[in-house]
């Protein structure tokens, strides 16, 4: 069965753990054990409805302060899909968060509380979809219960999230409204009775309805190799297989195909999925590719078809979301891990800050602080093989590790 | 026969692609066996991320001395056919070197005690990497885990302050006396394991079939009847049951349900069938709210 992921992004209290919470319930995805549980702590706290947020707050210091401070993820399943949603902290300082839920996933869904219409952070999770390329976003305009169901104030709203349409990098995303009512349960499972004037999907019907085919961006083949298997037995003395995944489209038996760095040109001999012989790799999947010609190939090269190559340099400009407490400073070195590609890098230039509210961008900056959105240029110590974000989400991406403290600092798209 | 295409099961190639991650960026890593099905599964995603090799790992198995007997006769089976290096560790141990306390009474377990004897095994072996089947779904907590989790030397989860995880991307970046803990099978829920079991036809061990065993009742949950091992009041009345196990840990601390599911294709119709969750036959966690948060921040698991 196919997964799809979901990243969600709103403001605190936008009720997003209630609108989960709520698809939980209504597609009788929660156990009786955990709505005796909900149940329970709702009652203890004096609440006359129940409060589903309870569902997914997982760490204690979320329970205390009653907000969601980290990526959690929910999982489910219809008769026809399985989904996984990241459900990402919306307040500012968590910007990294909603990042990386996005980073795993091909739909969002944006939630804006109807009383407050289109914010700043609305502005801001909307750029990050973007910027992230997620194919299909939904925005849900929440607790529609408390503004009379007024399709007015929808409408007005649509408009306005709609100018920020124009602004946007990525043209080809799909935007999907849908009024509801988390805490009530309108249009999140079931069709509302009170908003008899919208007739279009429901939440859930609108993501049982996309299909995978739409919401991949398609790309050209690109293998890292993850590792070589050698076995080194009898029945399997010369076996030399590289280990890794496919992206962005598949690899047969016959294609011709080249190495990189080392630039030789050799066929695809065989491709095995643990002890099956495959005659193609299809997209995602995990494979085991052995090559017609002897060649020295180790971590971190890349086998990919001889149309299409990937731009092969020691240099790139790439659009950085910095995540980390400690500054970039233009000259600071770091590690870039491409894919399972890790070279030395340097900081050139930071050029501009981009405002992700979408105000224009801030020149001269010679740091980024945590949460940060720049475009940066990095010189490597080696050649990488890569594509342009927009061409290949996966061979246009990377992160940025801080060598002192081996944390993960930032992540990068490459322009 | 060659087949026309790999399939595509999104969980399994991600799982494979965690496995070789591991083997390409970390010089000691281990699989923490339980002999649970969750740990079965590991083994054979591991087979599969490497075939035609061997898995280049040994398993780690922290014997609490209180496992159902059939888990540990499975155990030796499993590892003597497939040819792996098996390191057995034992609470007992840690318990005889005055290391950890036995509890005692009702709901006594050797569950959080086992933490002392994974970590002294991680150091004695200097593991860098502890490869486990926990899974997001199974519990709050949990959800918020990484694939790859970082632990310091005293094997604590600073769940505030993880790196986040971006794109499927793994930094397993560490300094010296640090070991990450990987989740392979993260985003598997329990369904999706006791089907891939089935697709498969992986074997697991017998307690998870029907089968007729000596319980007790208490708190609406069924206890295997072992006096040495599982604590019981005299009134608690011991009758023969036909029941299976859902997830298999300790015996004192894993309670059985009814069920005639004797194969696997039944377990599969019972457990999409089932309104409870997995971990609510697990009486470790009911202890608190935030029980696995707990002991998960203590070096558990």
């Amino acid at each position: 069965m196919e997964v799809l992921k979901i990243a969600t992004a709103g403001s605190v209290d936008d009720g997003k753990s209630t609108l989960i919470g709520r698809l939980l319930y209504d597609t009788k995805s929660l156990t009786s054990d955990k709505i005796e549980a909900i149940e329970k702590t709702s009652k203890q706290k004096g609440y006359d409805y129940l409060d589903f947020s309870l569902a997914t707050d997982g760490l204690v210091a979320e329970r205390e302060q009653g907000i969601t401070i980290d990526v959690a993820h929910i999982y489910f399943s219809t008769a026809n899909k399985s989904y996984i949603i990241a459900d990402t902290p919306g307040h500012v300082e968590y910007t990294r968060n909603m990042i990386t839920g996005a980073s795993t996933s091909q739909t969002a869904i944006i939630l804006i509380d109807a009383r407050k219409g289109v914010i700043e952070q609305t502005k801001r999770h909307f750029f990050i979809n973007n910027l992230l390329r997620i194919k299909e976003v939904v925005v849900a305009i929440n607790k529609m219960d408390l503004v009379d169901y007024s399709e007015e104030i929808y409408e007005s709203i649509k408009t306005d999230f709609q100018k920020l349409l124009k602004e946007r990098d990525y043209q080809d995303q799909r935007i999907t409204f849908i009024p509801v009512s988390a805490l009530k349960g309108d249009n999140i499972v079931h069709k509302s009775e009170t908003m008899s004037w919208y007739n279009g999907e429901t939440l859930l019907e609108h993501l049982e309805a996309l299909d995978f085919k739409d919401i991949y961006n398609v790309g050209t083949p690109r293998f890292p190799v993850q590792c070589v298997i050698r076995p080194k037995t009898d029945a399997f003395h010369d076996f030399r297989g590289y280990a890794g995944k496919v992206y962005g489209g598949e690899l047969s038996i016959g294609d011709t195909v080249l190495a990189l760095p080392s630039n030789t040109k050799t066929k695809i001999k065989s491709i095995y999925f643990y002890d099956e012989e495959v005659q193609t790799a299809s997209r995602r999947s995990s494979v085991t590719i052995t090559l017609e010609d002897e060649i020295n190939i180790s971590r971190g090269d890349m086998i990919t078809k001889t149309d299409n190559l990937p731009t092969i340099d020691k240099q790139f400009t790439a659009t950085i979301a910095w995540m980390d407490r400690d500054t970039l400073t233009a000259g600071n070195k770091y590690v870039i891990q491409h894919g399972v590609n890790k070279v030395q890098a340097k900081v050139e230039r930071i050029h501009h800050i981009i405002k992700t509210d979408y105000s224009g961008i801030i020149e001269n900056v010679d740091h980024l602080e945590i949460n940060d959105i720049a475009l940066v240029s990095f010189k490597l110590n080696k050649p990488i093989f890569y594509d342009a974000f927009k061409n290949h989400r996966t061979n246009g991406s990377f992160i940025i590790i801080d060598p002192q403290t081996n944390t993960t600092a930032g992540a990068g798209f490459i322009q | 026969m060659i087949k026309n295409t790999s399939h595509i099961n999104p969980l399994e190639n991600e799982a494979i692609y965690v496995f070789r991650e591991v083997v390409a960026q970390f010089e000691k890593p281990v699989l923490l066996f339980s002999g649970g099905k969750d740990s079965i599964t590991l083994v054979r995603l591991a087979q599969k991320a490497f075939y035609p090799s061997k898995i280049p790992f040994p398993l780690l198995h922290i014997d609490t001395g209180h496992n159902f007997p059939e888990t540990i006769a499975f155990r030796d089976k499993l590892t003597k056919e497939l040819g792996l290096e098996l390191i057995v560790r034992n609470v007992q141990d840690s318990i005889d070197q005055g290391k950890v306390k036995e509890e005692s009474g009702r709901y006594s377990s050797r569950n959080v005690l086992q933490t002392t004897t994974l970590l002294d095994a991680i150091e004695e072996f200097k593991f860098d990497a502890c490869i486990g089947g926990a899974r997001r779904d199974e519990e709050k907590a949990r959800a918020k885990e990484r694939m790859f989790s970082i632990r310091d030397d005293f094997g604590q989860w600073d769940e505030k302050n993880q790196r986040p995880e971006l794109f499927d991307m793994l930094n397993g970046q560490i300094e010296l006396g640090q070991n990450v803990r990987v989740f392979p099978i993260s985003n598997w829920t329990e369904l999706d394991v006791w089907s891939y079991i089935e697709k498969e036809q992986i074997e697991i061990p017998s307690i998870y079939f029907a089968h007729l065993r000596k319980t007790f009742v208490r708190d609406g949950m069924i206890w295997t009847n072992d006096d040495a091992i599982v604590f019981r009041d005299k009134e608690e009345e011991v009758k023969e049951r036909l029941i299976r196990f859902r997830t298999v840990g300790d015996m004192s601390c894993t309670a059985a349900v009814l069920s005639s599911a004797s194969d696997i294709s039944s377990v599969v119709k019972e457990i999409r069938a089932s309104t409870i969750s997995e971990r609510g036959a697990r009486i470790d966690d009911k202890r608190s709210e935030a029980a696995m948060e707990k002991r998960k921040q203590h070096g558990y698991f």
